[in-house]
């Protein structure tokens, strides 16, 4: 077995499948067998996922976390989803059944649908569409949908003060969102996901050319990841489902399984965000050095997944919650104009001649501003301990 | 700059995270049914019947005086007096329970049975491991149950237990007539908590001790 017959197992193994299928069944029984593994390694993952996070923001907060179902706890989702699914599922008498009903299985299918385009591997992607990011983005506007539908028929004021909540910062955060990934479709001049990828496999001295390796793709891979953050209601950004506030948002009136799906639908968002950020930036499924290619490709992508993950995890685990007008803040004043900017920036580096001069001038286009912008940010503010005059 | 603060508090969770992988001080958790937290003497939850000697049941301090259960505010407590009298630990006769039960789940843990008690029989016991499939036989305790012996009390409550042990030595010897040899008869363990320094014994001991012995 060469390196190339282990990275590309999968392919080869589906093409032996489809052998066997007569030829008018081959395309339904192609996209079955593609999107089954996703099906089945994603909410895998989450199911990874949740027990790590929950063991990782215990250390942080000097816990062990849970460490009683199975060996060191890894059993613990086994534990979540049998309680789930075995829990009463109550719906409200005043909630519009059937939107009701429809909001957390809408909220996993977009999430799925976003892994369409997402290629997980050499040759490994279920359709290589050439407007794949602008279909990755129009699904990703279907999560905005499923939280309001399901914060507006709930028919409780929290629930639609979430709602009202969530959608104004997905829809604020989705322009940066989209604006930072631009500079990647100027770089590769394509749409298409695996298009971005192969144009970052090369290597110069062991080196990728990834993106993020550039002043342009290294802030837009920050502002991307910031607005990716806001975009799966994570934690700074987590105001949708603020406990302390409106205790849970939009999924206030969801229990047992419906409940559930919603945390799904959550988390394979954020994966599929964070996917697209190694797509857009990380190189996808390549290696981080030319001596490193023996490993598959798949291997590389999902350790990349994972690496991310551990950082939302870790953001999670320090930041507090923002304020509703710093969100928004945020988002119109600091993403924005740095967005903006760094299309400039992504343009001089394309026009500039190569060398030493086109570094400094592009790493000072997003160093300035983002000082700039900052400063501006904070006139006016004065950081102090606050006093109270009543309340003691 | 914008983020800086950002990277502060990532270092110093960071530092938490892998910290707590390293040194054993950082975890607060007490992961409790393999590991305990020390006793804390001060403690306390529901109320046990001490008794002297080695016989449970005829060494019992309770004279079934009824004082408790008149006094006991959420009326957990039921008594039963003999009808006869039987030879305490110190070989003195005495009327003792026939029946005695404390309502756990009634009890509110206000240890009031304890400060109006003259005999020092019932204490406060710290044993909370007491959930039970049957809310109602094995949370209504007889005296067979509720009978624990001095030694135990003298393990949970060290200090005061020692301070009652010296005052009932003391209640004794002055009770006791001249020429017979009273403090020989007395339990094992008081000529020992005598020699303590009544000085040590907390002001949370109850302050209402009787003379009657």
């Amino acid at each position: 077995m060469t390196p190339e017959t282990i990275d590309q197992i999968f392919v080869i193994t589906k093409h032996w499948l489809l052998g066997y299928v007569p030829a008018a069944l081959q395309p339904i029984v192609s996209a079955i067998l593609s999107v089954v593994p996703i099906l089945l390694a994603f909410p895998l993952l989450f199911a990874i996922t949740t027990v790590l996070e929950r063991k990782g923001l215990g250390r942080i907060q000097n816990r062990y976390g849970p460490n009683r179902v199975g060996p060191l706890g890894i059993l613990q989702p086994m534990a979540d989803g049998i309680k789930s699914l075995t829990k009463e599922d109550v719906v409200p008498r005043a909630a519009d059944q059937i939107v009701h009903f429809l909001a957390p299985i809408l909220i996993v299918i977009a999430a799925f649908l976003a892994y369409a385009v997402l290629p997980i591997g050499r040759n490994m992607v279920v359709v290589n569409l050439n407007a794949g990011l602008l279909y990755f983005f129009a699904i990703g506007s279907m999560v905005e949908l499923a939280v309001f539908m399901a914060g507006w028929s709930s028919h409780s004021k929290y629930s639609l003060l979430g709602a009202m909540r969530a959608v104004a910062q997905m829809i604020s955060y989705e322009v940066p969102l989209v604006l930072a990934s631009i500079v990647v479709i100027m770089a590769a001049g394509s749409l298409s996901t695996v298009a971005i990828v192969e144009a970052q496999t090369g290597y110069t001295y062991t080196f990728p050319h990834w993106f993020v390796f550039t002043p342009w793709g290294f802030a837009g891979f920050i502002l991307f990841m910031i607005a990716a953050t806001a975009e799966s209601n994570r934690s700074p950004f987590d105001l949708p489902e603020g406990e302390s506030e409106i205790i849970a948002g939009y999924y206030i009136e969801y229990s047992g399984f419906k409940f559930a799906l919603f945390f799904l639908g959550e988390y394979l968002g954020m994966f599929a965000t964070s996917a697209l950020a190694i797509t857009l930036f990380l190189g996808g499924w390549s290696a981080p050095f030319s001596w490193l290619t023996w490993i598959p490709s798949y291997l590389w992508f999902f350790a990349k997944l994972l690496v991310l993950i551990g950082i939302f995890i870790w953001i999670r685990g320090t930041l507090p919650r923002l304020r509703m007008d710093q969100l928004m803040g945020m988002a119109w004043k600091f993403m924005l104009p740095m967005t903006l900017l760094n299309l400039i920036t992504a343009g001089v580096w394309h026009f500039m001649p190569g060398g030493i001069l086109r570094w400094i001038v592009c790493t000072a286009m997003v160093v300035v501003p983002c000082i700039l912008l900052s400063r501006s940010m904070k006139q006016g503010k004065t950081l102090q301990v606050r006093t109270y005059r009543y309340a003691e | 700059m914008l983020g800086v603060g950002i990277l502060k508090g990532l270092a110093e969770t960071g530092r938490n995270f892998l910290g707590s992988f390293v040194s054993k001080d950082r975890l607060t958790t007490i992961q409790f049914p393999e590991e305990r937290a020390p006793r804390i003497e001060a403690t306390r939850n529901f109320p046990f019947l001490v008794y002297d000697g080695t016989d449970p049941m005829s060494g019992l301090r309770c004279v079934s005086c009824f004082i408790c259960e008149k006094e006991c505010p959420p009326k957990c407590i039921l008594i039963e007096k003999s009808t006869d009298k039987k030879p305490d630990a110190t070989g003195k006769p005495q009327f003792y329970p026939a029946q005695f039960q404390i309502d756990i789940s009634v009890c509110m843990s206000c240890q009031i049975c304890v400060e109006v008690c003259p005999f020092d029989a019932i204490k406060m016991d710290t044993e909370f491991e007491l959930s039970t499939q049957d809310r109602f036989d094995d949370l209504l305790l007889p005296k067979q149950r509720l009978a624990k012996s001095n030694e135990y009390y003298h393990e949970i409550h060290p200090t005061e237990a020692a301070a009652v042990d010296a005052e009932l030595a003391a209640a004794r010897a002055k009770a006791a007539p001249k020429p017979v040899a009273a403090p020989a008869a007395v339990a094992a363990p008081a000529p020992v908590a005598a020699t303590l320094e009544p000085a040590a014994a907390p002001a949370a001991a109850p302050d209402t001790k009787g003379s009657a012995v």
